[in-house]
Parts: structure tokens; sequence; C-alpha cells
């Protein structure tokens, strides 16, 4: 429930706000946001699962967001920041069908 | 799918986020546990809605992973099975630890705000952050050959302007001129009245001796001294005049003109008398013969009488000049 109302409240306070991503923040946000989506889905799914544990979903979402912006801005670093921000988009976009599949069979029971 | 990802997830834990606890859970996930429940149940009725509703949730949760994984879970995590069955009793004593709930009403709250901030901020620039390079050097093209045709655009313009403005200023300064000549022309050729300093001169003729010759003199005369324009008798004096009659029933242009002839003259008044009254001049003849003759110079006379205008019927301007 708290992640839920975290989320619509959250979402809120942005479209309120509305407040402007700062230049050196652009490339990385939307990595940070994917990299959070994707510790979301996990934490549904480990939830759905019965083996939630809020320390492990708290450290997963940080360390997401902190290693794939950190992957994004290594990649600017050496030039190749276009491509590995791809590649870590691929990369949880899968985990996040991963996850996605295991929360539908968990509902659909299919 | 499960099947693929699970083993991989399984003995990889640093890979995996959330399913880390089936390994750890013997582990870490099994010595937190009986730690964290203690914290968290007195710190249950803060919010006992929530727990309610958390506890509500719960439930299905926890009868769906029961269910799922006797369908399918089951065969595959064989190892963590016998792991799930110890963290059970942590799922049912799961009342949240407060700092946790918090931290992850935190985070989620950030990724909503990151999110929404993320979604604002593309749909405002979306056009061409997604472009690719080779689009972005067309469209750049593109631009540059419509910058470059505004521009033509822009010079064929203002010259344009420049040439309006330019034969505007010339063709008001060309219609000022032609209309002082058309003046000048008029006067000149009686066609408008005028007014200036002149003459008024009244001759006096008692015994009709005045003849024709007499007032071709007198205008001549007078045009030698610097006469612009003048009139006689309300008659006025063109460049084509023509003087006719007998002595008494003088006839300028056809119209008759009867003593005491007034001539209204404009022009310098000193020079014009002065030519009229020299020896032997227009005024000792005249009174030589039994007229009379008044001089009144005035610094402003008003010659009114007009002449039609002489269209030429032959002659047309020569444009060669």
């Amino acid at each position: 429930m708290i992640p839920i109302l975290g989320l619509a409240a959250g979402v809120l306070l942005g479209l309120f706000f509305d407040p402007t991503v700062p230049l050196w923040l652009q490339p990385y946000l939307p990595i940070a946001v994917v990299a959070a989506l994707d510790a979301v889905f996990g934490g549904f799914r480990a939830r759905l699962d019965g083996i939630f544990d809020a320390k492990v979903f708290v450290i997963s979402f940080v360390s997401n967001v902190v290693v794939a912006a950190l992957i994004v801005f290594l990649g600017d670093q050496l030039g190749v920041g276009a491509q590995l921000s791809t590649a870590v988009v691929v990369v949880l976009g899968i985990r996040i069908f991963g996850n996605a599949a295991a929360i539908r069979r968990h509902v659909f029971r299919a | 799918m499960t099947g693929e990802q699970k083993p991989g997830e399984g003995p990889d834990p640093a890979d995996d986020d959330v399913v880390v606890p089936h390994p750890f859970g013997p582990g870490g996930g099994a010595a937190e546990a009986p730690v964290e429940p203690e914290v968290a149940e007195p710190a249950a009725p803060d919010d006992a809605a929530t727990e309610d509703e958390v506890a509500a949730d719960e439930v299905p949760a926890d009868e769906v992973p029961d269910d799922a994984a006797g369908d399918e879970v089951a065969p595959e995590a064989v190892a963590p099975e016998p792991v799930a069955t110890e963290p059970a009793p942590v799922r049912k004593r799961r009342t949240r630890d407060p700092l946790a709930a918090a931290l992850i009403g935190v985070l989620t709250l950030l990724l909503g705000f990151a999110f929404a901030v993320q979604v604002r901020s593309v749909g405002d620039d979306q056009e061409y952050a997604g472009a690719r390079e080779e689009d972005l050097v067309r469209i750049l093209d593109d631009l540059d050959a419509r910058e470059e045709r505004l521009r033509e655009q822009i010079a064929d313009q203002r010259s344009a302007l420049q040439q309006l403005t330019s034969s505007d200023s010339q063709s008001a300064a060309a219609l000022e001129e032609a209309r002082a000549r058309a003046e000048a022309i008029g006067i000149l050729n009686g066609t408008i009245a005028a007014q200036g300093p002149g003459l008024t001169i009244t001759i006096r003729d008692p015994d009709d001796e005045v003849r024709v010759s007499d007032v071709v003199d007198a205008i001549q005369e007078l045009r030698g001294a610097g006469a612009e324009t003048m009139q006689i008798d309300d008659v006025r004096i063109g460049v084509s005049s023509a003087i006719t009659g007998r002595p008494g029933e003088l006839m300028v242009d056809g119209r008759p003109i009867t003593a005491p002839y007034e001539f209204v003259v404009i022009g310098a008044p000193e020079s014009m008398q002065t030519a009229l009254n020299i020896p032997g001049g227009v005024v000792q003849d005249l009174t030589r013969q039994g007229a009379s003759v008044d001089i009144a110079p005035a610094d402003q006379v008003v010659v009114d009488a007009l002449r039609p205008l002489d269209t030429p019927e032959y002659a047309s301007p020569d444009t060669d000049d």
C-alpha cells in the first residue's frame, strides 16, 4: 500500500511542481527511472512470491539506480554513453519483462 | 521463461535484487527476520489503518505464492522450496519495520516524482531528442536551405521597398516640380489668377484717339520692363493675345474694351513705371494724342481675369530632350 501511495504522491508532486530537469541529470534520469521501475517490479513479484524483504528492496532499489546511472556515466566518459544506456535499458527491460511475466502468472494463473 | 531465469538468478545472488532472499534466506534473511518483527510490532499501532490494509493485502499474497508454488515454481525452485518454508513464518510476522516502510515510501515517491518529471521533460522536446544523427543532419540541411530562401526573400523585399520608397520620394519631388511649373506657366499663360506687386494704369481716352498700336506698344513696353502678367479691362493678356479694332472700339482677343482702359500689371513697379515714362515712350505718345495716363504703383494687385487654355492641336511634346 505504501509503495502505491508513494508512487501516486510522487507522480502528483512531479506533475504539480513540474520542475525542469537539470542538464547534468538529463542523461541519467530516464535510466535511473527505468532501473527503479525494475526494482519496483521485482519487489512486487517478490511480494507475490511471498519473499518480499524491505531491506532487500531498499538496497536493490538504490543500488539499481546508482549502478545504472554509473554505467551510463562511465559510458559517457568513454564516449559510448548512448550505446551503454541502450544496453542498460535493454537489460532492465528484459528483467522487467521477466518480473512482469512472473507477476502475471501469479495474478492470472497463466 | 521462469525456468531460464530462476536458475540464472538462483546461483548468482549478486544479479538479483528480489529473489536474493532465497539464497540468503537461511543466512542474512533469517538472522534479520527475528530481529525485525520485534521492532516492528510495537510500532504497529502507529498506522493501524495501513497495517490492516497491508495485512489484508498480504493474505492473498500469501495464498497466491502457495498456489503458484504448487503450479509452477515448485518444480523449478527445488532448492528454494525448503527455504521457502522457512521464510513463511517470517512472512506472517512481516508487519513492517517503520524505517523500511518509510524508506520504501520515500523511494517510491522519488520514483513517481522522477517518472513524472521525466515524462514531462520528454514531452517538452521529444521531437528531436530521439532522432538519429542522419535525420538531424537532414533536418539541419532543410532548415539551412529554408533560411537561405527566406534570406533571399527578405533581400528581395528590402530592395523592392527601397525602390518603392525612393521612387515615391522621387515622384513626389517630380510632382512638386511639375506643379510649380504648371503654376508658373499658368500665370504666364493667363489660365490662373495671380497677385503681387505691380501697377494699375488708367488710360483715359476722351477723343477715341488710342489706336491698336498704342495698346500693343504699352503691352510690349511693360513686358520689356519685366511685367509677368497683366489684364486690360478684365481681359487677360497672354502670349497669343491680339489687339484689334479701331480707335474707340478696341478689342482684345475679340472682346471689346472701353475707355478708360485699365491695365493691371504684375511686375517690378519702379522698372515698369520708368519704362513707361521714358522720353518718347508710351506715356508721352499717348499724352500727345490727347489721352491721359495715370500710373498707380501698388504692393498688391490682383490679376484675376482668366484666359482659356490654348490646347495645341498639331504640336505635341518632343520627348527626346
